[in-house]
């Protein structure tokens, strides 16, 4: 039998007023997962991530969260935290008594729950005594994981969780998410930055208009027959450019280079592998092949708008 | 093949206490520099007030006791409470219940708030019981601090009450305990007035504002010779109503009925706020509570309510008319009179007279005679009359009153000089005007206390 589920969505709808924020969304995620939820603005996402932490209740369908069936508002089971839009934090309390306030709401003992440890975990430990007023969005978003942290949860769902972060503290983030998940922690995270999502996530779900288009491993998503731009810096861009206009499958992009010495192309995986090993026998040195756009962000794009022709 | 979680692992969901809520309120509160700061002020600054005025060669005659300040600490907590009715409660309550709910809106605090307690209820609870307890710190500090700034700077001595008996220091404490535990009513009624604003108004500066502007509105009212019958309808009736606390027959009627209609006031008001609290969709991000809605369950039945305390009240009370009346002038100017002569007596060193013996009378008319002696004005004229032991002939004086609508009166005196001119009188504190120069007095809006 293969891992449980912690969310398991069928036929989910919502409605607000004659706005349909969801429209028929199935939804399988398995415990331990990271799970990416991606979608243009006003496809769902925060409401499905509102609905998965309790703050709504679905108009139809059924919704499962950790084995609860959840048919009325504010009934998620204990062990599902996060946030949506952006944690909520009293910028008259200081790093350390957000977390204790919390503490104390759930019945918690401030001084054994575990604060300084979640602090550390998110890079926090240098203004724990500062004022929530003075910190900047991504402290902000640190500070909000650390709050959901605080409740050891099962079920963790985070919206937006990279905004504003700097390099150091997405480190911070991702430590935290992947270890959370290595010990059995569900992760449900919305988010815009396609890098954020395929460095976690082992699976996404794509929204459009409030439908999935897209559910499941990111494998199976790149995996999908779609032609892709490359950056291709070679030692010769004149010689690497003739191999790719006379190898079949290869598009060349002129207008999209913006650097003299890079090549785009155009093409699928196959055509792309024969075009390296034509330039290897030609004694052309390939320094950087990469795609311009991550395979999630052109499936995204290529799924989202072909949603909006049907609309 | 999947399978959901065990149903032997699952924890349903918890929700958290009122009273771990409440905690967390008032956590949030009382870290903002604000409170903070309102809670020091209400501590420190009417001690402050009540000793510098105190020194002052100039009282504050147009509050209630105010005249007295020279002569006991313990008129500094009535002026406060006089002053405190007007702004300061008003204001206090504004900014804590006032902005207890639109606080979230404004952080954008709501979600986690709910995910945190999971249940609306319980939030409601718990922010309504934090802002009144800082209400009531608030309050006590206004009223302890006062207290001690007069006894310290002036003393402990007796206090002058409303109708010119005098009230032993005790018993001046106890009273003026007693007044600021009345005002709680209305303050009570401006909170949940300021909860229901918080509520229904969400981020909009008139939420805050709401309950200052009713106490406002409820003011100018109460300058209006409006009769009797509304003017207890008012939820801060009690606001005034307290001054019958300080006569030698308490003036009780007023004052309960002032109390009982804030109360009611308050009820409904936390239960109107308490609906449309439990209505709203938390989930929709356009949502913030602002809308028609929040008029039509908010404001009309506040207005209803009003209309049907009105007619409760016309019904349940003898009173017609402004309740000002021309017998009820009459005797409230000659019982304060009597207790006055008294008083000016022992300063003069002269023989103790009691208020017995004195049998003091007066005979008020409106305007000249002219107008029909009833109502508010600043042109009633009173001629007092006493009597002396083993004098034959009757003392009389004159006065001109001016009575304000909510029935309180300065008394003026206009003659003869020897009996209410003014003069300085040597009293325990020192020098001090004739006590029968000018004085206060409250004439009783119903008919439930006889002089």
């Amino acid at each position: 039998m293969d891992a449980p589920l912690a969310i398991r969505a069928r036929g989910i709808t919502k409605c607000f007023s004659d706005v349909v924020a969801l429209d028929g969304i199935e939804l399988d995620v398995t415990q331990g997962q990271i799970h990416g939820l991606v979608g243009p603005n006003g496809a769902g996402k925060t409401t499905l991530l509102g609905l998965l932490l309790g703050l709504a209740v679905a108009d139809s369908g059924r919704l499962e969260i950790l084995g609860t069936p959840i048919a009325r508002a504010l009934a998620a089971p204990d062990g599902v935290a996060g946030f949506v839009d952006g944690p909520g934090l009293y910028p008259s309390l200081t790093a350390r008594q957000n977390l204790a306030a919390l503490a104390a709401l759930r019945g918690q003992d401030a001084r054994t729950t575990g604060i300084d440890d979640v602090l550390d975990q998110v890079g926090l430990t240098d203004v724990t005594d500062d004022r929530a007023s003075g910190f900047s969005l991504g402290m902000r978003q640190r500070l909000g994981l650390a709050a959901a942290l605080l409740s050891k949860p099962r079920l963790l769902v985070l919206d937006e969780p990279s905004n504003g972060l700097d390099p150091a503290g997405k480190k911070h983030v991702h430590r935290v998410l992947t270890r959370l998940a290595a010990e059995g922690t569900t992760v449900v995270l919305s988010s815009h930055r396609m890098d954020d999502l395929e460095a976690l996530c082992s699976e996404v779900t794509i929204l459009a208009t409030g439908r999935v288009v897209f559910s499941g491993p990111l494998s199976k998503l790149a995996a999908e027959n779609r032609e892709l731009d490359y950056r291709l810096r070679t030692s010769d861009r004149q010689a690497a450019r003739q191999l790719a206009a006379d190898t079949a499958g290869i598009h060349v992009d002129d207008a999209g280079a913006r650097d003299a010495e890079v090549l785009v192309v155009r093409a699928l995986a196959p055509a792309l592998d024969e075009l390296v090993v034509r330039l290897v026998n030609a004694g052309i040195a390939v320094r950087e092949l990469a795609p311009v756009v991550s395979p999630l962000e052109a499936a995204f794009l290529a799924l989202t708008e072909q949603q909006e022709v049907i609309q | 093949m999947t399978a959901t979680i065990a149903a032997d692992s699952i924890v349903r969901a918890r929700r958290v206490s009122v009273a771990r809520g409440y905690r967390f309120e008032l956590v949030k509160l009382v870290s903002q520099w604000r409170i903070r700061l309102l809670v020091l002020a209400c501590w420190i600054a009417p001690a402050l007030f009540v000793a510098a005025v105190s020194q002052q060669s100039s009282l504050p005659v147009d509050t209630l006791f105010g005249r007295w300040m020279h002569a006991t600490g313990w008129a500094g907590p009535l002026v406060t409470l006089g002053f405190a009715g007007t702004w300061a409660l008003p204001l206090l309550t504004s900014v804590v219940a006032g902005d207890v709910f639109a606080s979230e809106d404004r952080l954008g605090t709501w979600r986690h708030l709910l995910v945190a307690v999971r249940s609306p209820r319980r939030i409601f609870a718990a922010k309504a019981l934090s802002s009144l307890t800082v209400i009531l710190l608030l309050v006590a500090g206004l009223a302890c601090s006062s207290a001690v700034g007069g006894v310290i700077a002036v003393g402990n001595q007796p206090l002058v009450g409303l109708d010119g008996h005098l009230l032993t220091p005790g018993d001046a404490a106890g009273k003026i305990l007693l007044a600021w535990v009345c005002v709680l009513a209305p303050t009570l009624a401006l909170a949940a007035i300021g909860l229901l604003g918080s509520v229904a108004l969400g981020r909009s500066p008139m939420g805050l504002l709401l309950p200052a502007l009713v106490a406002l509105t409820m003011q100018l009212a109460q300058m209006l010779p409006l009769p009797v019958a509304v003017r207890l309808a008012l939820p801060g009736y009690a606001f005034i109503a307290w001054s019958g606390l300080f006569t030698s027959s308490a003036q009780l009627g007023p004052l309960l009925i002032g109390i009982v209609v804030s109360l009611v006031w308050a009820v409904t008001a936390t239960a109107l706020a308490y609906m449309l609290f439990l209505r709203r969709d938390f989930t929709n991000l356009t949502d913030d509570g602002s809308a028609r809605r929040a008029v039509t369950v908010g404001a009309l039945p506040l207005v209803g309510l009003l209309a049907v305390t009105v007619g409760v009240v016309a019904v349940a009370t003898p009173a017609t008319g402004t309740g000002i009346e021309q017998d009820k002038v009459q005797r409230s100017v000659a019982t304060a009179f009597a207790h006055l002569y008294r008083m000016q007596t022992k300063q003069l060193n002269r023989p103790d007279v009691t208020e017995g013996q004195l049998q003091a009378t007066a005979t008020c008319n409106k305007g000249g005679g002219k107008l029909a002696a009833e109502g508010p004005g600043n042109d009633w004229r009173c001629v007092v009359s006493w009597h002396l032991p083993d004098v034959e002939a009757a003392g009389s004086a004159i006065y001109q009153l001016d009575v304000t609508p909510d029935g309180r009166f300065v008394a003026d005196g206009d003659g003869p000089k020897e009996v209410n001119g003014y003069f300085l009188v040597r009293t325990s504190t020192g020098d001090a005007p004739n006590p029968l120069w000018q004085f206060d007095g409250n004439v009783e809006l119903l008919h439930t206390t006889k002089g």
